[in-house]
């Protein structure tokens, strides 16, 4: 019953509303915002220290008891994921006072992007299936905001595609829910546990697995419903590109992972089945789509499909081990993704464009910046002993334990190809004499240096992905502790329903 | 639109529609209606009011700028959950006070009228901002 549950909720909303209402100065927006997040940081961590020494922290939004109110509740997992999103949130903020223009910041910038912080922390926190779609929702219409904000061609034809298939998802979601409340009365995520062991009809509850399967597929990228997100992510501002990818693919993961480890667990062997088959098919897909592109973001964008495979492969292999390791590789993902689209911000800022041809000799003129973009990469795409290093070396012994040989060799392989991309960057950015300036770059005139404001967030989530790496015992027993209380379901459903 | 017919049956219709939200707008504590439905009823009377007279004489009428009155919404809502909050109880609780009214009529004052009425303000901002835009584009 404490204020500390609801605040990484309220406090993004009210920037939001202030930030809006000071619309037209955009100066005093960004002072806001900053500070905003700052404060949204400090709530985030107040909670996050909480669930670590005091266990699950539930409240009955409203006082309306549990299953009958909305109940937020933040176990490991959901700590981890807002730690995460307050860390993305203030290192997008500094940054976008580098990158936005005025223009954008009059439009409705700020708001829409404390919109979505809130979106997410709210999908993170909810211990309600209804309340689930709403907070998704908000994401949706935040996010296409913020993706068409430009009013360029190429960015409403992005959004659009984007906005069609998420509908379509969020469609399915509404539906499923519908379905499943038909069938056992409760929205709870608590009470659907025990109620869904109830359910006759197992037939229809596997039916209602899969479309909840597809809805969250399509949010996460999941093979074979990927298609809508290299078209868009490379299209708005590179401050919006890195808080999508860092963000949103992994709410529709831990949407996944929550719904599959608390409601839908009737069947492990059929549901988890499936997950895995897209999880590898979808690690492949990434990396190879991957290694076919050329510019700096579709790259990365399409890196996040093979990287959500990951995630989703250690969630159907459904072990301690495997669960620890989808948690810390979202924790490490998140991070090292966004910074990535940071990066690629960065240098397009330095030589004018996202085009791989037209980049180059970046690691002669600007060798701080080059030694960021290697820590961050190459965490990635998993060298020791950086942080996605041992993100995968999880991943890899939790396969082999469960006897999925070819699971863990899948991962080991995409891992390389990995390699393949992000030396492809690094050759062609960084490595590469410099080209002769073309006149059309595209966007802002290069400006030859980088910019402070830039630098500063850049540094701070690549020394982040550092420490991860070099110190990961403390990162390891949060997933660990995680990855327990998603196993013993029974935690959730006592600290929600309580004494009942 | 020039239509002597449309533009005096719109004085009437849109004091009367803004009317009736009001009144959707109160009484959905208990019975159908509340803030959202309320601002979707307003927002047909202003859209009414848009088509007849244009854009420039809604934003005469309403004065403030709509986005103002999306982010003034939040703040309302934001603000009647929290006061729950500062109360000891959880976020969104209801709270209540009770006006003596003249007469020995009694009138219940509560949070979620307040958060209705942030409702009210953000939807109604919303679609204000749309139609205006649409129209002015």
């Amino acid at each position: 019953m404490s204020p500390v549950l609801v605040l990484p909720i309220v406090l993004p909303f009210a920037v939001a509303a202030a930030t809006l209402w000071f619309r037209d100065d955009p100066r005093r927006q960004n002072r806001m915002a900053i500070l905003g997040s700052l404060l949204h940081l400090a709530a985030c961590s107040l909670l996050f220290i909480r669930v670590v020494r005091g266990g699950m922290q539930t409240m009955q939004v409203g006082g309306w008891e549990a299953p009958f109110g909305i109940t937020l509740a933040a176990d490991h997992l959901s700590v981890v994921m807002i730690m995460v999103t307050a860390v993305l949130g203030l290192a997008v903020t500094i940054y976008s006072r580098a990158e936005i223009d005025e223009e954008l910041l009059r439009s409705g910038y700020h708001p829409l992007l404390y919109i979505l912080l809130g979106g997410v922390c709210g999908a993170f926190l909810t211990g309600d299936l209804f309340n689930l779609y709403v907070w998704f929702e908000v994401m949706l219409m935040a996010s296409f905001g913020l993706l068409v904000l430009g009013r360029e061609k190429r960015q409403f034809d992005g959004g659009v595609k984007y906005v069609m298939i998420n509908l379509f998802a969020t469609l399915l979601f509404i539906a499923g829910v519908g379905l499943l409340y038909g069938m056992t009365g409760t929205l709870n995520l608590a009470d659907l546990h025990l109620a869904v062991q109830e359910v006759d009809n197992q037939a229809l509850l596997a039916a209602v697995a899969a479309i909840f399967m597809t809805a969250f597929g399509i949010k996460a990228g999941l093979f074979p419903l990927f298609f809508w997100l290299p078209a868009s992510y490379h299209t708005p501002p590179a401050a919006v590109s890195a808080i999508l990818a860092g963000l949103l693919t992994k709410v529709g993961v831990y949407a996944l992972i929550r719904l599959f480890s608390l409601v839908f667990i009737f069947d492990v062997a059929y549901t988890h089945g499936l997950l895995l088959v897209a999880g590898v098919i979808t690690m492949f897909t990434g990396v190879l789509g991957a290694a076919a592109n050329n510019e700096f973001r579709r790259i990365l964008s399409v890196h996040i499909i093979s990287q959500v495979g990951y995630m989703v492969l250690g969630l159907a292999l459904f072990t301690p081990l495997a669960l620890a390791g989808a948690v810390f590789y979202l924790l490490h993902n998140m991070i090292v993704k966004a910074n990535l689209f940071l990066i690629s911000g960065l240098s397009a800022r330095i030589s004018g464009s996202f085009e791989l041809k037209k980049l180059g000799g970046l690691y002669r003129d600007h060798r701080y910046v080059a030694l960021l973009f290697f820590i961050s990469a190459f965490s990635l795409a998993g060298f020791p002993p950086l942080s996605g290093f041992w993100a995968k070396l999880l991943l890899v012994r939790a396969g082999l334990e469960t006897g999925a040989y070819w699971a863990a060799a899948a991962a080991v392989v995409v891992g390389l190809l990995t390699t393949y991309s992000m030396t492809k960057i690094w050759g062609e950015a960084f490595w590469k004499p410099s080209p002769e300036r073309s006149e059309s770059s595209e966007g802002k005139d290069p400006t030859g240096k980088p910019d402070m404001w830039m630098l500063l967030p850049i540094s701070g989530l690549a020394g982040l992905t550092l420490i991860i790496g070099l110190v990961p015992g403390p990162f390891l027993e949060v997933a660990e502790r995680a990855a327990h209380e998603l196993t013993h379901p029974q935690i959730y459903v006592n600290a929600v329903l309580g004494g009942k | 639109m020039q239509s002597l017919i449309l533009r005096t049956a719109t004085r009437i219709l849109v004091s009367m529609i803004l009317v009736f939200s009001v009144y959707l707008l109160l009484r959905g504590h208990n019975a159908t209606g509340g803030g959202f439905a309320a601002a979707l009823v307003a927002g047909t009377g202003f859209s009414l009011y848009t088509m007849v007279e244009g854009s420039a004489a809604v934003r005469r009428g309403i004065r403030i700028d709509p986005r103002g009155l999306i982010a003034a919404g939040m703040a309302v809502a934001l603000v009647s959950g929290l006061i729950g909050l500062f109360a000891g109880e959880p976020f969104l609780t209801g709270m209540w006070c009770t006006l003596s009214l003249f007469g020995g009529k009694e009138v219940a004052l509560g949070t979620p009228l307040f958060f209705d009425m942030g409702v009210f303000a953000i939807v109604l901002g919303m679609i204000l901002t749309l139609i205006l835009s649409l129209e002015e584009n």
